[in-house]
């Protein structure tokens, strides 16, 4: 396979969490690689202008799909309108997930349930309908978006890392179970990535965190895209179960 | 081919059955109605009639009689 090939050519993705950070770098990179992207947001219409635009200079098809990934009714909708306009899918990316730091003993219900909620049950639903589709087909790729407190643990996020955790031991059952349908399930556990999210920390904080990071600097939203390639590719057939990091040698 | 043509051809495909033994027939009452040959089951099912059903749906789903009734829910006709 030549290296400037397009990797994800005529394959058929679904993205979450598309509009901003790690998972817009991701429906750039999908698409520059030929992917059919139904790229998702909660914002109706957020993504309309971008997926216009990615499909003309991609030469490639990009569906803007709007809903949260905690409706479980739009989540079968929307699988159910990729089944009937493709019969097929190839690869989805989990990525949409919310962060919300608390110290122990500040931690409300309403925060854990949020968090597992969209961190935790949403890529579980979405799995459970995506291979619906990968069965038939015997053959897709599933790509979860952890994080590296999920492996580690971090001071004040005991809710995000606990649910990041989940998001590892379920990447793990599932390749499990679905080595058989030839689906693949793998995460990416992103260490500290340049985005909205991570930058929502403040500076000080920022500047502290850099210091722990072998490589001194953050990494970028289009790195971890680079790993999501690989994963959602055929370079990667033989690769599942695993928890791939991309962290520039963080120590967390 | 009617709907109960395709019903039932997808427990015979699926589950290795004979079509004289299927009205009877319950979850974990032969070895081929296990865990895995009931989601290989809803599949068929799901592929046949072009629907996805609902989780409790599919764990409801612990006959061949119930599954009739459960399908009319998703508006096949039998």
């Amino acid at each position: 396979m030549k290296l400037n090939s397009r990797l994800l050519q005529d394959k058929v993705v679904l993205i979450t969490g598309c509009n901003r950070g790690i998972g817009k770098a991701i429906l750039d990179k999908f698409a520059s690689n030929g992917a059919i992207i139904y790229a998702s947001a909660r914002q109706e219409g957020i993504l309309n202008e971008e997926a216009k635009l990615l499909s003309v200079k991609y030469s490639t098809r990009i569906i803007p799909v709007y809903f949260d990934v905690t409706d479980s009714n739009a989540l079968k909708e929307t699988f159910m309108k990729i089944n009937k306009e493709y019969k097929r899918l190839d690869c989805i990316i989990n990525n949409a997930g919310v962060m919300e730091d608390a110290l122990i003993g500040m931690v409300t219900e309403a925060v854990l349930q949020k968090t597992f909620a969209v961190n935790v049950f949403a890529p579980i639903n979405m799995i459970q309908y995506a291979t619906k589709i990968m069965k038939r087909q015997n053959c897709g790729s599933i790509v979860n978006i952890s994080s590296i407190v999920g492996t580690n643990g971090n001071p004040g996020q005991i809710v995000y890392s606990a649910s990041k955790g989940a998001v590892i031991s379920l990447t793990k059952t599932a390749a499990k179970e679905l080595a058989v349908n030839n689906i693949r399930v793998n995460a990416i556990a992103p260490g500290m990535i340049d985005t909205d999210m991570f930058r929502s920390i403040g500076e000080i904080r920022i500047s502290e965190r850099i210091s722990k990071i072998g490589m001194s600097r953050l990494g970028t939203p289009e790195e971890v895209a680079d790993a999501a390639l690989f994963l959602a590719s055929d370079l990667s057939v033989y690769i599942t179960g695993q928890i791939i990091g991309v962290d520039g040698a963080a120590i967390i | 081919m009617t709907n109960i043509e395709k019903y039932n051809n997808a427990f015979i495909e699926s589950l290795n059955v004979d079509e004289k033994n299927l009205s009877g027939l319950t979850y974990q009452s032969i070895a081929e109605w296990d865990s895995v040959g009931h989601m290989n089951l809803i599949a068929n099912i799901e592929e046949t009639f072009e629907i996805m059903m609902e989780t409790d749906d599919i764990v409801d789903l612990s006959s061949y009689i119930k599954g009739i009734e459960i399908l009319k829910k998703y508006e096949i006709e039998f």
